[in-house]
């Protein structure tokens, strides 16, 4: 079988008149911890719901493990565990029983379902939970006990809707290392419109925005991609004019932009944008000193994925929300 | 199979983890219980007549009160979607479903048998249609079970469900109550579509193919409805 875990062709989806995906393509090998990035509205979670086979496309094709989500659809549900968005499970239901109600729905054997409960259970951090009723349950427990179901049958592609929306910053961090570990086997898709989450979870990322792929590649290559490396330089010259230094940092191969920015007085400060490939602080360095400028501040800065995101989810025409 | 039986499992413990299945059995009991005992203090009779003759009508508001949540609930909460990204078919969710439906009238069906018994030992009953009265509750609740769980397919309001649900069981129950009001031509298939003129031959103890035919019919094409209605969602 391929390297490929999924692969979109085109995937459209129509609610009525409104399209929510638009035309998205994208693969996903096998292993990669993929970040779905986008405002809400995007089409995240309709991408999320045409892959578990929940609804089907009205264009396009995407297939999961080789098999199409269409055509093949329960040899795709079985590869899949899957965490809808706000975790709906039954709330008149016992955690355990309630897992064990999962087990059976994926026909797993009596002996087997005993032992992945307790593993999944352990390593989920369910243990306590294990006799309460699913609606008692804190928000965050809740979503363990959503995790707990999705990875039960060890499927081989996990999807997260929003794993970690709602919860607070202690369980955010414990859901996350949760992924974090779960990705080191699996192949992981999650979709979030929180930032600092696709940095320290995933080895990719997909932007999208209005139903269209906006972006799409590691979190490093999105950064540079967008603006390069900017470098903060200040410099004191003893009265040289500024349009003369501004001048001479223009002038350094490699420099895309130069620009004044405020600063103290006397000294010069400068916003200098270089391609990323390769590090201009030495020669920034060498100017000021052939120059005798005194060189007060050099700093070199990657732009955030912040900056990514609002750029690419703003040039479509909507709103980012944080 | 094991998917089926496993939904099946868990909608009727869900019906006794809430109030809703004590409610309707108690509501049941009481209507029930009145009906066996009128017929036995005040006309002085030991017999069922009276409780089978009645059930049409209270199965065509007490079963809809069973079934409303069957899959009204699922979509209103959002549970239907976790439930079928499961590997199951959509025919086995429907399937499932009616079979918790089923469990919980048979629960019913067995509380009544009490009062049966109750009567046999005060003065023999007729065999003959206590059977046959039973046979054919259970085949007309399957019928007011599946209507019930097609109602409740095609929204995700449990009181609309509810009320859809009451308005076909209690129309098909009417036909057998207009038969001699409409027009001669129409008799004929008024009399066919009454779901109470069918089980009154049943428990007279009369086994009939056509009967029987009915009420399979009735089940299969609600229970296709809801499937139907479940994959609406893949439509493209």
């Amino acid at each position: 079988m391929s390297e490929l875990m999924i692969q979109v062709e085109n995937l459209t989806k129509d609610y009525g008149p409104t399209r929510a995906v638009d035309r998205v393509t994208f693969n996903v090998r096998k292993g990669e911890v993929l970040g779905f990035l986008g405002p809400n509205g995007a089409g995240k979670s309709t991408t999320m719901k045409m892959l578990t086979c929940f609804l089907a496309p009205t264009g396009g094709r995407a297939r999961v493990a080789g098999f199409d989500v269409f055509d093949d659809s329960l040899a795709v549900r079985q590869r899949i565990g899957y965490l809808p968005e706000d975790t709906p499970i039954y709330k008149d239901m016992s955690v355990l029983e309630y897992l064990h109600f999962a087990a059976e729905m994926r026909g797993m054997e009596p002996t087997r379902r005993e032992q992945r409960i307790k593993e999944i259970g352990g390593r989920c951090g369910l243990g306590d939970a294990a006799g309460k009723l699913v609606g008692e349950l804190s928000k965050g427990f809740r979503q363990r006990v959503g995790l707990a179901q999705a990875m039960l049958h060890d499927p081989d592609l996990l999807i997260l809707d929003e794993p970690t929306s709602g919860l607070d910053p202690n369980q955010i961090v414990e859901i996350r290392s949760l992924i974090k570990e779960v990705g080191k086997e699996k192949t992981v898709i999650l979709s979030t419109h929180i930032l600092p989450e696709v940095q320290a979870t995933c080895s990719r990322i997909l932007i999208i925005s209005g139903g269209k792929l906006v972006a799409d590649g590691t979190p490093d290559e999105l950064r540079a991609r967008e603006r390069g490396t900017r470098y903060k330089v200040v410099v004191e010259a003893n009265g040289s004019p500024e349009a003369a230094i501004k001048d001479r940092l223009g002038g350094i191969s490699g420099v895309l932009r130069c620009e004044r920015v405020a600063s103290e007085n006397g000294a010069h400060a400068f916003a200098i944008d270089g391609n990323s490939s390769h590090d201009l602080r030495k020669q920034l360095f060498r100017a000021a000193v052939d120059n005798r400028w005194t060189l007060l501040e050099l700093v070199r800065e990657s732009a955030s994925l912040e900056d990514v995101f609002r750029n690419l989810t703003t040039t479509i025409g909507e709103e980012p929300r944080p | 199979m094991s998917a089926t039986t496993a939904i099946a499992k868990r909608d009727l413990r869900a019906y006794f983890n809430s109030p809703v299945a004590y409610i309707v059995v108690a509501v049941y009991m009481i209507l029930a219980g009145y009906l066996f005992f009128n017929t036995l203090f005040i006309e002085h009779q030991a017999e069922m007549r009276g409780y089978f003759s009645l059930c049409p009508m209270l199965f065509s508001f007490i079963i809809p009160a069973m079934t409303m949540r069957l899959l009204a609930e699922e979509k209103g909460s959002g549970t239907l979607e976790l439930l079928i990204t499961n590997p199951v078919r959509d025919w086995q969710v429907v399937v499932g479903k009616f079979l918790a439906g089923m469990g919980l009238l048979a629960v019913l069906l067995g509380l009544t048998l009490f009062y049966a018994f109750t009567l046999n030992s005060l003065g023999p009953i007729d065999k003959g249609p206590t059977y046959g009265g039973y046979l054919g509750l259970l085949l007309m609740g399957g019928a007011y079970v599946a209507i019930g769980l097609m109602a409740s397919a095609l929204t995700k309001n449990q009181i609309v469900a509810f009320i859809v649900a009451f308005a076909i069981s209690f129309t098909l129950y009417l036909f057998g109550r207009i038969v001699q009001i409409v027009p001669p031509s129409l008799q004929g298939i008024v009399a066919f579509l009454s779901i109470d003129a069918h089980f009154e031959s049943i428990s007279r103890g009369v086994i009939d193919t056509r009967d029987v035919i009915y009420y399979l019919s009735v089940i299969t094409v609600c229970l296709v409805v809801a499937t139907v209605s479940l994959e609406s969602r893949k439509w493209k």
